[in-house]
């Protein structure tokens, strides 16, 4: 964090689906190893945005650089160093989770071993599973997983926890910052914001295609009680998903 | 098939585009192996058919065919018709029953032999029946592929020479050529259409271009392990008809060699419908019948059951611009005449021509997203 790297650097960028501005000239960076969120309502432009990063979109206008490449002109550079779990995406059908992985890792021209990888994100037990059979959670994992094969320097996670159970979702987060720890960049998007809370580092808020607040969580928070603002219930020492999951214990759930 | 991505920033070597399609190729493959309909369609119709006919046809068609009071009977032409255990010879009744028999359909038709004035040659005349006109058009195609002789040329200037001749021509070695065309053609452009499709659908090719693999790599990747299933099913087909039911390969494995080889040009030509039709197609329901469109008048008017020469004039040469009439026939030819791959250089043209046109389109309407 102290370096300030610029791993991705976002400037005046334009989407227009025909007459329709989705994203109206936005600009930021995204530092490396670290876990920059992308917040705000839905049809703000976070999927455009992220998937013209990654290069699946092509852009109206703008300029962004990828860990020194241009999408314009090396995007087969930028494919080989990200991993991307999109929000929506499907697998190839009739194949179990061990083959798809071998598939990635050969479009990847990664070497990894298919076990390993299901093992990360706790799914050894589904290896001979097709991914159709998956349950909405096992899915959101076994994508986290293909992002990983080709050990990428910047993995890109839109909505990763939609859908997932509150063990399920604190599971993630770790896995999430476990992967930063290893010295990936992460960028993701969601609607819960003490998701976003706990473990970005920086977040940006994005409204109409436009950058409404970019900063670190604790600021954002601190700027706004500073401007007087309160809440209107006193705050139980606990929340409802504190006793959902002491309940239901903290295991990942088949 | 590397380009332009030998730089790795991970520092682990060139990305490999080689690897990329085979990893492709694999997992198509598996899929398809795992898929009944792909199963169904290019093993399990064929060889119900091949079945069907074999047992139904046993040694084959009857063909009756009368022969003329006054014709010669002891000359060549008449006891290789005789031999060709298809046909079956009758004589001993009048004109005037054969003109009744003739117009019934009793009679598929009707030849009459004579020797020729001051030659050693003889003059064929055979005189069909619109009664019969598909047995007549199998008569015909045996007269053709089978009969005549080398011996016999100056005779038949008017029809095509064949080399083969007196070979038992079996319902098998007519069908078989068939049934393998119209396998070729169903996994060609149901499975390609399917595939395409439902990958661009369900959103698996937008996961693949977040990977660095080249369209090209996915589009040969499919097209190896399309290719390669139909070629294995080609096999058994062609290996079940002759051991089980004693489909004609005049060259043994050269001969099974020679129909695949034209059997990979075959798919080929027909995965492009299946490019086109995954194009144009908005839902996977609208596959099968836009599917249909190409595939059953190839089915119905190629050749599969019935020789082209059976169907009304006006119909040939619809069955003369489709390109599965000239699979079949250059597989019938290999397979039955004993031809080399050169032989058949007009069919192959023919398919040649077809893929170019056909690739021409589909370049064109093919979409990735
Ligand atoms: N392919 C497309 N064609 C036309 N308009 C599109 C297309 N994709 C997205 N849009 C529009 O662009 C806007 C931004 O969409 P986008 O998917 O980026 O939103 P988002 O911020 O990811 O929303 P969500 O939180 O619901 O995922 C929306 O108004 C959407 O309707
Ligand atoms: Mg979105």
């Amino acid at each position: 964090m102290e370096a300030k790297n610029a791993i991705i650097s976002v400037k005046e960028l334009v989407k227009k689906y025909d007459d329709f501005v989705a994203v109206q000239g936005l600009s930021f960076d995204v530092y490396e190893n670290e876990i920059f969120g992308l917040l705000g309502p839905n049809g703000a432009g976070k999927t455009t945005t992220l998937e013209i990063i990654e290069t699946l979109r092509a852009k109206t206008s703008g300029e962004i650089i990828v860990d020194g490449f241009s999408v314009d002109k090396n995007p087969q550079d930028i494919k080989q160093i990200i991993g991307v779990q999109l929000q929506a995406a499907g697998y190839y059908p009739n194949l179990n989770l061990v083959e798809l992985i071998e598939l990635f890792a050969g479009l990847y021209g990664a070497k990894i071993k298919p076990m390993e990888m299901l093992e990360k994100v706790n799914l050894q037990d589904k290896a001979k599973a097709k991914y159709k059979a998956l349950s909405g959670g096992q899915k959101q994992r076994f994508s986290i997983a293909t992002t990983l094969i080709n050990q990428p320097k910047i993995i890109f996670l839109d909505e990763p926890t939609t859908g997932l159970d509150p063990q399920a979702r604190r599971n993630l987060w770790d896995l999430i910052i476990a992967i930063r720890n290893a010295g990936t960049t992460v960028v993701i998007t969601t609607h819960y914001m003490d998701e976003a809370e706990q473990l970005c580092d920086r977040v940006a808020f994005v409204e109409r295609g436009q950058i409404i607040a970019l900063d670190t969580p604790d600021n954002l928070i601190d700027q706004l009680v500073n401007s007087g603002f309160e809440r209107k219930k006193e705050v139980k020492k606990a929340n409802l998903e504190d006793v959902f999951i002491n309940l239901t214990g903290k295991e990942w759930r088949e | 098939m590397n380009d332009g991505n030998s730089s790795s920033p991970l520092g682990t070597g060139g990305y490999s585009n080689t690897t990329a399609t085979l990893a492709l190729a694999k997992a198509s493959f598996r899929s398809i192996m795992r898929s009944p309909s792909a199963v169904v369609f290019t093993l399990a119709f064929p060889l119900i058919f091949i079945l069907v006919f074999g047992f139904l046809g046993g040694g084959g068609t009857r063909i009756d065919v009368g022969v003329k009071p006054g014709s010669d009977i002891n000359n060549p032409v008449i006891a290789m018709l005789s031999k060709t255990g298809m046909i079956r010879l009758v004589m001993d009744k009048s004109q005037a029953d054969f003109d009744k028999l003739l117009e019934k359909g009793n009679v598929d038709a009707m030849i009459d032999v004579h020797k020729k004035v001051n030659s050693v040659a003889y003059s064929v005349n055979v005189v069909y029946t619109s009664a019969s006109r598909d047995k007549g058009g199998i008569l015909k195609s045996v007269l053709n592929n089978v009969f005549y002789d080398k011996t016999l040329k100056p005779t038949v200037a008017e029809i095509k020479e064949s080399t083969i001749t007196g070979r038992e021509y079996k319902t098998i070695d007519f069908i078989l050529p068939g049934q393998l065309g119209f396998s070729l053609l169903s996994t060609g452009v149901f499975g390609t259409a399917f595939v395409f499709l439902s990958l661009r659908q369900t959103l698996v090719i937008k996961r693949f271009f977040a990977t660095p693999v080249k369209r090209s790599s996915i589009v040969i990747g499919e097209a190896i392990a399309r290719i390669g299933f139909a070629l294995i099913g080609a096999l058994f087909i062609i290996l079940i008809g002759h051991f089980f039911f004693g489909f004609t390969l005049v060259h043994g494995a050269l001969t099974v060699l020679n129909m695949l080889i034209l059997g990979t040009m075959g798919i080929i030509v027909f995965m492009g419908f299946g490019f086109i039709i995954s194009g144009i197609a908005k839902t996977e329901s609208m596959v099968p019948p836009i599917s249909n469109i190409v595939t059953l008048p190839q089915f119905l008017l190629s050749g599969t059951f019935f020789s082209i020469e059976a169907f009304p004039s006006w119909l040939q040469p619809i069955s003369r611009a489709l390109p599965l009439t000239y699979l079949n026939d250059a597989m019938r030819k290999v397979a039955f005449e004993g031809s080399g791959l050169w032989d058949v250089k007009f069919q192959i043209m023919i398919l040649l021509i077809w893929g170019i046109v056909i690739y021409a389109i589909a370049v064109k309407v093919f979409k990735w997203e």
